[in-house]
């Protein structure tokens, strides 16, 4: 038996380091920050008030590049997320002028932007947004979390990755950064956050690593906007089936017994 | 036959079209089971089916199998009502479901990890036959036939990672559909006529779906015949030797039921533990880029389940001759219940082919890496290796073993087995408990 344990050791090590190896081809070696995320565990949740200040840092940092299409303005008041209340969604979506139309006489639009609308995008399209930052795309950030090896971990050291400090081996053309956590360590975004950068309203104070922490968790859920759903269904579900397993083991014991013992 | 029957009525047999009756119901259920005996063969094949009793748990994959068929083909048409076949579209439909729909993260998530868990089970399925020779007279049709349902998963598997139309769903299908261009002669025509255009793109894209629904019921339909044919040969056991008389079986219900049961709830139990904690695990997170064709992803890696067989086709130079070592590396599954001609079907008794069985696991799981690996330097030859000892296990290894293995001191019976494991005489290869 002992041999045979060995075996399914080895095999299941092997079996999750060669899904490991599949799936986070790595490009750098450099480790991730990992801070302590309040939406991790089995117990995950969100922190109301961060995810408002991520929005905040969003909307008047990132926003100006990057798009966020697969979200609307009432996602902000949905249960699970930020929470905003749905006067104060109203109010945010008011602040954008959105097209619409046509109207009767087939003419195009603008008017105050409602909950149902998406997230403005900075750009018109995707050749608009690359003329305006050197050829480079700022990709859209509604699901950018979960499209990254390492995940809120990655986007979170990327931002806090930014050195004023060029190793040596590394020639930065114009335009592009050196990023410690960046693949090939450069990028084409300047270093977005910089203390004091935005000015919540909560009074918590703006450093550049609460900012980073916000925004990320911000844009975690919006990634994953049922994560909390989904953390509390899975821990019921799990329960469940386990008293379940638990009973109907002894069930069949109990049945198999009948014929155990004339043997 | 009397010799005063006159000739125009010997060339009439009696017929009967009707075989209206022999129920063992009366009532309502007798009226129906008259016309359509399927009570009493539910009850024939289901209730009072007599199978081995030395069945471990690792019988329950076929149970666990079936569960997962009917748990993706329910989220299937869930999702089916949501989706959009369309290169604009599909992305976002995705997307919707995971959003606005109500609990349509739940379903997606499910429809998603039970692809991978249905490989699992399969895998282990697969490894439960080759280890206890279940492929052996009488039951190699129901091995070929299982070969048969594993090609159409692959397929079917393959055909649903397009769908969400992300980045590995379209350049992974521009990889597995350019494969056919290796067809000597028709190659390329052939490409274009499964892509409908001159590369993937939407009209693939909608024939994929369609492809992705009829494959999932073609499974159905051949899982059906694997069963009918386990249902007239019967099931293997660990002991490898077929039960004589009842002290070797147990019914159907409720021995068996509450065992598979057991399983599957364990099964389950791990899945729902998976899917609800780490949805994305298995999963590749450039599927959540939207296919783009003018950027190519750094490394192009299929779901883990196909690694091995990735693996088995880059390591060949040449890609006519990759796409056929992949497919027979698993076709030549077929040819195992004659390539391994050993009397004896259980690795129990069998002290070489459990190691050959051992090392072609451990094999396996060499390739897998490999295929999650740049096709470079040393995990090439690594992966080189690997194949040959993957066919070399079935035209070296099998015959070879069968010819001078000696195998140990077997029971007459299965009963006779089970008071041998209970002494310790043997050892089996069992989950956990009994």
């Amino acid at each position: 038996m002992k041999n045979y344990l060995k075996f399914i050791f080895v095999f299941s090590f092997i079996f999750i380091l060669g899904i490991t190896n599949s799936i986070q081809a790595k490009e750098s070696n450099v480790s991730l920050l990992k801070p302590n995320w309040t939406f991790n565990g089995f117990f995950g949740k969100f922190d109301r008030a961060q995810l408002q200040r991520g929005y905040q840092v969003y909307k008047e940092v990132c926003a100006s590049c990057h798009s966020m299409n697969l979200l609307s303005y009432r996602n902000l008041s949905e249960p699970g997320g930020p929470e905003f209340s749905e006067a104060e969604v109203k109010a945010l979506a008011a602040q954008y002028e959105i097209q619409d139309g046509p109207n009767a006489d087939g003419e195009m639009f603008t008017r105050k932007g409602i909950p149902s609308d998406r997230f403005k995008s900075p750009y018109p399209n995707e050749l608009a947004s690359r003329a305006a930052n050197g050829g480079a795309y700022p990709p859209d950030m509604s699901v950018l979390v979960k499209a990254r090896p390492g995940e809120s971990d990655y986007i979170y050291s990327v931002l806090m990755g930014y050195e004023e400090k060029v190793p040596a081996n590394i020639k930065l053309e114009e335009g592009v950064y050196y990023n410690k956590y960046m693949p090939g360590n450069k990028i084409r975004m300047a270093k977005p956050l910089n203390s004091g950068g935005v000015e919540y309203a909560d009074g918590t104070k703006a450093s550049e690593e609460q900012m980073a922490k916000d925004v990320v968790s911000f844009l975690t859920w919006a990634a994953e906007p049922h994560l909390e759903a989904r953390k509390k269904l899975g821990f019921k579900s799990v329960l469940y089936l386990l008293i379940l397993t638990i009973l109907v083991y002894l069930v069949k014991k109990k049945i198999w017994s009948r014929i155990e013992s004339k043997v | 036959m009397s010799e005063y029957t006159s000739k125009s009525e010997e060339k009439f047999q009696p017929v009967q079209t009707n075989k209206v009756g022999g129920s063992p119901y009366t009532g309502v259920l007798g009226w129906i089971d008259n016309r359509l005996p399927i009570i009493r063969m539910f009850r024939h094949e289901y209730l009072d089916f007599q199978v081995p009793k030395s069945l471990s748990y690792f019988w329950s994959f076929g149970g666990i199998l079936t569960i997962c068929l009917l748990l993706l083909i329910l989220t299937g048409i869930s999702l089916g009502m949501h989706y959009k076949p369309d290169a604009k579209y599909a992305f976002e439909s995705v997307e919707k479901i995971m959003r606005d729909v109500n609990f349509g993260w739940l379903i997606r998530y499910a429809h998603m990890n039970l692809a991978s868990f249905f490989f699992i089970a399969v895998y282990l399925h697969i490894f439960r036959g080759l280890y206890y020779g279940s492929y052996k007279e009488p039951r190699q049709l129901m091995w070929i036939i299982g070969i048969v349902i594993f090609f159409l998963m692959m397929a079917t598997a393959f055909l649903g990672y397009t769908l969400p139309w992300g980045q590995m769903s379209y350049w992974g299908a521009t990889v597995i559909t350019n494969l056919f261009s290796a067809i000597p002669l028709f190659g390329e025509s052939i490409v274009t006529w499964l892509w409908g255009d001159y590369s993937v793109g939407d009209a693939a894209l909608n024939r994929f779906y369609v492809l992705h629904w009829l494959i999932a019921f073609l499974i159905v339909g051949v899982v059906v015949f694997h069963v009918i044919a386990l249902h007239i040969v019967g099931s293997n056991n660990p002991s490898g030797i077929e039960p004589k008389d009842t002290r070797d079986t147990v019914t159907f219900a409720p021995y068996t039921t509450s065992k598979d049961l057991v399983g599957m709830l364990v099964f389950l139990l791990i899945f729902v533990a998976v899917m609800m904690y780490a949805p994305n695990y298995l999963g590749h997170p450039d599927n959540y880029i939207p296919a783009n064709p003018m950027v190519t992803p750094a490394h192009i890696v299929p779901e883990w389940y196909f690694l091995p067989f990735y693996a088995i086709l880059r390591s060949i130079p040449d890609k006519l001759m990759g796409v056929v070592a992949m497919v027979s590396s698993i076709a030549v599954l077929g040819l195992l219940p004659w390539l391994d001609f050993s009397k004896v079907r259980s690795s129990v008794f069998r002290p070489i082919w459990k190691q050959c069985v051992f090392l072609f696991v451990l094999n396996f799981f060499v390739l897998m890496y490999i295929g999650g690996a740049p096709a470079e330097g040393i995990y090439l030859l690594i992966g080189r290796i690997a194949t040959a000892f993957w066919f070399a296990f079935f035209f070296i290894l099998a015959p070879l073993v069968s010819l001078v293995e000696k195998p140990l001191p077997m029971p007459q019976s299965i009963h006779e087995f089970e008071d041998w494991k209970k002494q310790g005489k043997i050892k089996v290869f069992q989950f956990f408990g009994k």
